[in-house]
């Protein structure tokens, strides 16, 4: 480095030190200790793409108006042409249309969307996997979990508010698992959209103010406090040789890991914006505007939502009634109760595991997948019971694929559903054994060849 | 934010201490420079700066065609070139060596965990009727909340649900079609499906839309009740499934029945299956109700009117809501 | 059976068209075992007399005229292997001059006509808005098809305009049958015209990823951008070096 700039850096470091008195915090926090494995930067690619949401997310509020309100399009776009329509789609439309890089950002913001769920899914299968959720950082793992329920809202009201068929068809569905609720859900339902669907004109408004401000800064705010308790705490690491519970090892921030986070966030947008522009998303000029009246085949929900209209298909037609009375609406299994418990489970692990385990202790070190047979299996069956709720949301398009007739479909995942997490749960089990099994019998093996002392298993990586 | 000031400083101290006069110590250890990962960083940063100067270019230009691709690109692969830097940079140009760094220890601040609860107890000292108090306290921030979020409930009728058992549809309503067209059962012919709404009322409400098909009156098996609800075989439903509240878009009729399934309405959300001739009745599916049906009554001029309210209430159900 | 065979030849030769003996001929070897000799169709399943001596059963054919013999025939969809199956698009099993004759036979019961779209008269925003009211349900908005519990709504996207003018006059299989009372042929070239439009609509976002929406994209999003990011990862959070 220069002198000059030496002396620069210098005098910011004292200027901003006198004033604040930070120079301590920064200067751990530029020592800050970064393990590596490829795995702990799954939660930085979700990080990154919300910074591209918000970006972009900006960029599309200049250009979009959350108004129902009934308008006629006069556009270049000859199948809209003359069609009435709201004044959030027609808006959306011209975006796309006629705004400079406006359906580059629109399609970016989308992709945004869908990645940025993608990567927390992979974050948070990593974190169960190797008991990245225990004491101390059963709080940040709370946090996580709050901060789905909010990015699947935030996802739902987005794909909501453009009030194309799909929207349309999305929010009526929503509006009947709303409905569905025990007790109070047609009372909520009424209070949310100001009146019996498809709602009062200022619903749209309530799901943009909520789209655009609320969510996000919920979101912000649960992302800083999230990294802050976790940094609080450190990261956690796998275990190796010099890797142990007292002192985390890796890349301090600054210089040697800084950069990669960088270059990280640049490979996300890089992505991101690279799918925004080559690879359509949510065409709505396509679907049409959305009449209360009409509906298209294989409607489905953003990615991250399939798992809730699986379980509404799923589920055998039954309503709880009394006598003449409904009481609990179908809709409420599959659209409420199933993500309900989905997240329960979720929000309990840490407690179930300690108590199973009766294991209260601090965790730094992480457990390799392999180590815990009854956590591995038990989290992957869980995993594989919502992929298959999941995976039933599409069977009507499996059908039109492959020929296997929609009701025969909907029995096979019917058994899928209450099989396949048993299924895998002993055979990831098994897995999980043999891979032990056959790692000591390759250090036993080596050992026995080399003369050297055997290694004991889960320690080597 | 104190404690990590003192914790900062002691560090330093510390650190201070164990190497009082050796200023200029390195922190990291000393490697070699590469000129050759310096020129790639060089290398790639110009690329990715040649493709953000064409992203510029190509937003500059008008009626291009493709403009999203050629931005897309220029963009996402000025960000990869930006990425790729940085990764060799992270590789080649900056100490990559691990440190330690101690991970905190469960009892790490004992003392003041003592002190916290104890501000805690000693902030209470001075209250005699403490429960009174509290209770007080709890009663004061309730109400104040209740307060604050009762005006939520001008969002919509919270306690009165009747809204949901509205419908446009009366004894003499007329059936239009999308268009405003006013249907005469002449219209309606078998086979085929028709959606109607209600002769002036406005078609963007749950309760409006009608799916309309006819039967052969000889094949209905409508329940009790409903004798002549269907005049010349002519039915009419709910459009909005009693399941999730889609329009039920979807009429299966088989042009030979004997080989296929019988007619049916279908919604295209969940695939709900409704038997027209049966009042509705579910045939598949997750709905668990039928779909509501609409008396008609054929007018004078042969129109198509409602002779009366659904069967049922109409759309999503809800706790509470009464079946047929 | 030879009488009925005589019937049918003596009908065909009445039914004036030079094509329709031979069309008799094939009727009588092809469609007959389904749809009964003459045309008078097989409302009880008869065992052994189909194809491969399957049980025959099927519509009469009388009356159904040019319109449905020229579409069913043109498309693929008959002689169907299984007559409890749904016909499905596949290379005709006859060629021109046997399909001339087929439908000049079937036409000779009398029937309405093969229908004449023109496409060009319509506009694609009416047909945009009919297609949702009465196709999209089945068919997909973007005419990629769907399902119905019971069969499959087939994608379009093979479809000529005059395939589309005869299904929808038809109602083949499980389709609703649309009169021109119902849906005008204008109003059907409008529908035609934008179901020949998604054939190759304005993907001017990209890739159109089959205009299924969010299942397709989904797919994107996990196995493209997931499997890259992840790929990403592993190269930028590598092994750090071991302290020297």
């Amino acid at each position: 480095m220069v002198g000059g700039a030496t002396h620069v850096t210098r005098r910011l470091v004292r200027f901003l030190d006198e004033r604040s008195g930070s120079a301590p915090l920064v200067r751990r926090a530029l020592r800050y200790v970064f393990p590596d494995h490829w795995s702990f930067l799954l939660g930085e690619i979700a990080l990154y793409s919300f910074v591209v949401l918000v970006g972009t997310g900006i960029f599309v509020t200049l250009f979009f108006e959350p108004s129902l309100k009934d308008t006629v399009y006069r556009g270049d776009y000859e199948p809209l042409r003359g069609l009435k329509m709201s004044e959030a789609y027609r808006s959306v439309v011209e975006m796309s249309f006629t705004v400079k890089a406006g359906l580059l950002m629109r399609q970016t913001h989308h992709w945004a969307a869908d990645v940025f769920v993608v990567a927390i899914v992979l974050h948070v299968s990593r974190v169960l996997f190797t008991g990245a959720f225990r004491k101390p950082r059963d709080l940040v793992f709370y946090v996580g979990v709050v901060m789905v329920m909010i990015a699947l809202l935030e996802g739902f009201l987005g794909y909501s508010l453009v009030d194309d068929l799909l929207s349309g068809m999305g929010l009526a569905i929503a509006y009947s698992v709303a409905m569905s609720i025990p007790f109070f859900g047609a009372n909520l339902a009424l209070l949310v959209w100001g009146a019996p669907f498809p709602g009062e004109p200022a619903f749209e408004s309530r799901m943009y103010i909520f789209h655009v401000l609320i969510f996000p800064l919920a979101l912000a705010l649960l992302i800083g406090l999230h990294l802050l308790l976790l940094a609080t705490r450190h990261h956690t690491q796998f275990p190796g040789p010099g890797r142990s519970e007292r002192a985390a090892v890796g890349l301090p921030a600054v210089p040697s890991y800084a950069p990669r986070s960088i270059g990280l966030a640049f490979a996300v947008a890089a992505v991101l914006f690279l799918l925004g522009g080559l690879v359509q998303i949510n065409p709505i000029w396509q679907w049409g505007p959305y009449e209360l009246a009409q509906g298209t085949n294989g409607a489905q929900p953003d990615w991250y939502l399939g798992w809730l209209i699986g379980g509404l298909r799923l589920m055998p037609g039954f309503d709880i009634t009394v006598g003449d009375y409904t009481l609990v609406p179908n809709a409420f299994w599959g659209g409420a109760a199933f993500p309900l418990v989905v997240f329960l489970i979720l929000f309990l692990w840490p407690t179930i595991e300690r108590r199973v385990t009766g294991d209260r202790g601090f965790h730094h070190l992480l457990d390799r997948p392999r180590d815990r047979p009854w956590r591995t299996a038990t989290v992957s069956a869980f995993i594989s019971w919502v992929a298959v709720v999941f995976l039933a949301g599409s069977a009507d398009r499996i059908y039109v694929l492959f020929s296997i007739p929609y009701e025969t479909l909907i029995w096979i995942f019917r058994v899928l559903v209450l099989l396949l997490p048993v299924i895998v749960f002993f055979l990831v089990k098994r897995l999980c054994v043999e891979l032990q099994v056959s790692e000591t019998y390759e250090l036993r093996r080596k050992a026995l060849e080399e003369g050297a002392p055997a290694v004991p298993a889960g320690l080597d990586r | 934010m104190r404690r990590w000031l003192i914790a900062g400083i002691v560090l330093l101290l510390k650190r201070m201490r164990r190497r009082p006069d050796r200023k200029r110590e390195r922190i990291f250890a000393e490697a070699p420079p590469s000129p050759v990962g310096e020129l790639v960083v060089l290398l790639l940063l110009l690329c990715g700066t040649a493709c953000a100067v064409g992203f510029i270019v190509v937003y500059g230009l008008d009626r291009l065609g493709s403009q999203t691709q050629l931005l897309g690109l220029a963009l996402g692969l000025s960000f990869a070139f930006f990425a790729a830097a940085a990764t060799v940079f992270a590789y080649r140009l900056v100490p990559t060596a691990e440190e330690q760094e101690p991970y905190p220890e469960p009892d790490e601040h004992p003392d003041d965990e003592r002190e916290v609860v104890q501000i805690a107890e000693e902030s209470g000292d001075r209250i005699t009727r403490s429960r009174l108090l509290k209770l007080g306290v709890a009663g004061a921030g309730t109400a104040l909340g209740a307060a604050l979020v009762v005006p939520t409930l001008s969002c919509g009728p919270f306690l009165d649900v009747d809204p949901l058992r509205r419908t446009p549809w009366r004894r003499g309503v007329r059936l239009v079609d999308s268009l405003g067209r006013v249907l005469r059962a002449d219209d309606i012919e078998e086979d085929t499906f028709y959606t109607a709404f209600p002769h002036g009322a406005p078609h963007e409400q749950i309760g409006a839309p009608l799916v309309l098909v006819r039967l052969d009156p000889s094949e209905l098996k409508l329940p009790d009740g409903r004798k002549g609800w269907a005049p010349e075989g002519i039915l009419a439903y709910s459009k909005i499934c009693t399941h999730a509240g889609c329009a039920v878009a979807l009429y299966r009729t088989p042009l030979f029945e004997p080989t296929s399934d019988k007619p049916a309405l279908v919604c295209p959300c969940h695939y709900s299956t409704f038997d027209p001739a049966a009042g509705g009745r579910v045939l598949f599916g997750p709905a668990g109700r039928p779909l509501p049906q609409l008396p008609l009554e054929i007018g004078g001029g042969g129109t198509l009117a409602a002779a009366g309210g659904f069967s049922d209430a109409i759309g999503p159900s809800w706790w509470g809501v009464r079946r047929t | 059976m030879k009488v009925a065979l005589a019937l049918v030849l003596s009908l065909g030769v009445v039914g004036s068209a030079t094509a329709a003996p031979r069309g008799a001929d094939l009727y009588a070897q092809k469609c007959a075992s389904c749809h009964g000799s003459a045309a008078i169709g097989v409302p009880e399943p008869r065992r052994g007399e189909g194809q491969l001596g399957q049980t025959g059963i099927g519509p009469p054919l009388r009356g159904v005229g040019a319109l449905a013999a020229d579409f069913y025939l043109r498309t693929g969809y008959m002689p169907l292997r299984d007559p409890y199956d749904q016909p499905r698009r596949k290379t005709p099993a006859f060629g021109d001059d046997g399909i001339r004759a087929l439908v000049a036979y079937i036409a000779s019961f009398g029937g309405p006509g093969v229908p004449r779209p023109n496409p060009r008269r319509g506009t694609s925003s009416e047909g945009l808005t009919l297609f949702t009211e009465n196709c999209a349900g089945c068919h997909q908005v973007a005419a990629e098809g769907g399902i119905v519990t019971g069969a499959i709504a087939p994608p379009l996207q093979s479809s000529s305009a005059l395939d589309i003018a005869e299904a929808v006059r038809i109602g083949p299989y499980l389709m609703p049958r649309f009169s021109e009372q119902q849906i005008s042929n204008r109003q059907l070239d409008s529908i035609i015209r934008y179901v020949l439009l998604t054939k190759d609509p304005d993907d001017r976002g990209g890739w159109g990823l089959g205009h299924l929406g969010p299942i397709s994209e989904g797919i994107v999003a996990w196995l493209v951008a997931g499997s890259v990011l992840v790929l990403v990862a592993v190269v930028i959070g590598g092994r750090a070096r071991k302290e020297q």
